[in-house]
């Protein structure tokens, strides 16, 4: 049977589909950025500072599932060895990176008039810096590695190795220090709030799913190239085509 | 058992045969410990107070040369190739590399004690076998990641760059256990921290010995 990999489906010449998730998503993320700079009120404590809340949130929950989404792939390839969950696992990885990195921005952003500091050992601060760290170790390790079946290999045995270190980092840098925001639920955010940020999730995992689509496409392309057997070589075809092969 | 016994001699014997690197090693380690007083300044009471932890990452930063070195051998002439034809599990293998890595790694950070204890005037009020088990326990969480990516790294581009870049973000628990429970073991604990510590850098070493265990034969086969 031919690998899925190679098998072209139609969405895949033609990613309408994904196309539309990006628009949507960027639609919808501008209604609810509107909604949340110029209609929902001032927070009673921290003004208008808080408004960050409707990005810094979405992309938190966005991050979060981007690397989740990583941590099946590479799970999915480990077991059933199907290349379409290594380019799942690359395009994962990479927007699950960009995600920490912004919600690493947008924390820093909002901790220096909030708690007079750019950066605080918190520890939801901090684990989300060492993930960074983590998965950015990963993408390099993609990089210096040539064979696609190594790459592919490594890449997912590093995932799962670095997935499970999560919570291990989150527990040990909370006993170490705490100071972060206690986790809110739709109970202790004003009900105003409510529809800014769930626009914003919403289009925002649109986004996503538009973009990793997109990405993995891209990784499918590069992995059929890498892994197609060598065309034989010019004087050989000139043989076979002259009939005067050896 | 027999085939893990096996490799933990092979391991040993390669250790013992290259042991002027573990000085070397040693060497660095120690030039690290010095570096960091330099970065605080002649403060002995800040210098004290930091100690642990300069210890600490002297041990990591030694450790990426030491785990560096651990898949060298077998790299080259293709050795690791002809240990896979044998008729042993790669997961013995793994154990051996790890077990080894484990010795050097606690051997090392005992040996830095005294420097740590010279450089930063640091009172010896404390139980030496205590901190030698947090050492262990510490090397144990380094040496299980730090060996599979050690097995990677040799095999990739910027073999240097790669180890330290994996290992460091994974291992913050372990660094920052232990030099919380070395901390306390040194300067006292009144408010009986040291278990909570110790339990979670014992958590780490159970996690990632099953886990690197469980995957090592994937990283090597393919």
């Amino acid at each position: 049977m031919a690998d899925p990999l190679f098998e072209n489906t139609g969405s895949e010449s033609r990613p309408t589909v994904a196309f539309a998730l990006v628009a949507i998503g960027l639609a919808t993320m501008l209604y609810g950025s509107y909604v949340g700079l110029f209609v929902a009120p001032p927070e009673k404590f921290m003004g208008e500072v808080y408004r960050i809340l409707f990005v810094h949130v979405p992309t938190a929950w966005n991050a979060l599932l981007a690397l989740t989404f990583a941590f099946a792939s590479a799970l999915m390839f480990l077991f059933k060895g199907d290349w379409r969950w290594d380019a799942r696992l690359e395009a994962g990885i990479e927007f699950g990176v960009v995600l920490s990195f912004l919600l690493c921005c947008q924390g820093a952003i909002w901790a220096k008039p909030t708690w007079g500091v750019w950066w605080d050992w918190d520890p939801r601060l901090t684990t989300t810096a060492v993930l960074l760290a983590a998965f950015l170790g990963i993408l390099a390790l993609r990089k210096f590695v040539d064979d696609p079946v190594k790459r592919a290999t490594w890449s997912s045995v590093a995932t799962v190795i670095a997935y499970v270190d999560v919570p291990i980092v989150y527990f040990s840098v909370k006993w170490w220090n705490s100071l972060h925001q206690m986790q809110s639920n739709p109970n202790t955010v004003s009900p105003e709030f409510h529809l800014p940020l769930r626009m914003n999730a919403i289009g925002l995992l649109l986004l996503l799913i538009g973009l990793i689509t997109l990405r993995t496409r891209i990784a499918k392309m590069r992995l059929r190239e890498e892994l197609a057997p060598p065309l034989p070589a010019p004087s050989a075809a000139v043989d076979y085509a002259t009939g005067g092969g050896r | 058992m027999r085939q893990l016994v096996a490799a933990i001699r092979k391991e040993m014997l390669l250790q013992w045969r290259t042991r002027a690197q573990i000085a070397a090693i040693f060497i660095f380690g120690a030039t690290a410990m010095l570096l960091f007083s330099f970065a605080i300044g002649p403060n002995s009471s800040a210098l004290r107070l930091h100690a642990p932890g300069f210890l600490w990452l002297g041990l990591l930063l030694s450790s990426t040369l030491a785990l560096s070195e651990s898949f060298q051998l077998e790299t080259e002439q293709k050795g690791l190739e002809g240990l896979l034809l044998l008729p042993s599990s790669p997961r013995a293998l793994y154990y051996a590399k790890a077990i080894a890595n484990l010795v050097q790694l606690s051997i090392l950070g005992a040996a830095l004690i005294p420097v740590m204890i010279v450089l930063y005037d640091v009172a010896v009020t404390w139980n030496l076998l205590w901190v030698c088990g947090v050492i262990v326990l510490g090397s144990a969480g380094l040496s299980a990641p730090g060996t599979i990516y050690s097995a990677m790294a040799s095999q990739a581009r910027a073999k240097q760059t790669l180890l330290p870049l994996l290992l460091f973000p994974l291992v913050v628990p372990v660094l920052l256990a232990s030099v919380k429970a070395t901390s306390l073991l040194i300067e006292g604990d009144p408010m009986g921290q040291l278990r909570s510590w110790v339990t979670l850098v014992t958590s780490f070493d159970l996690i990632y010995w099953s886990l690197c265990g469980l995957v090592f034969g994937r990283v090597v086969e393919d």
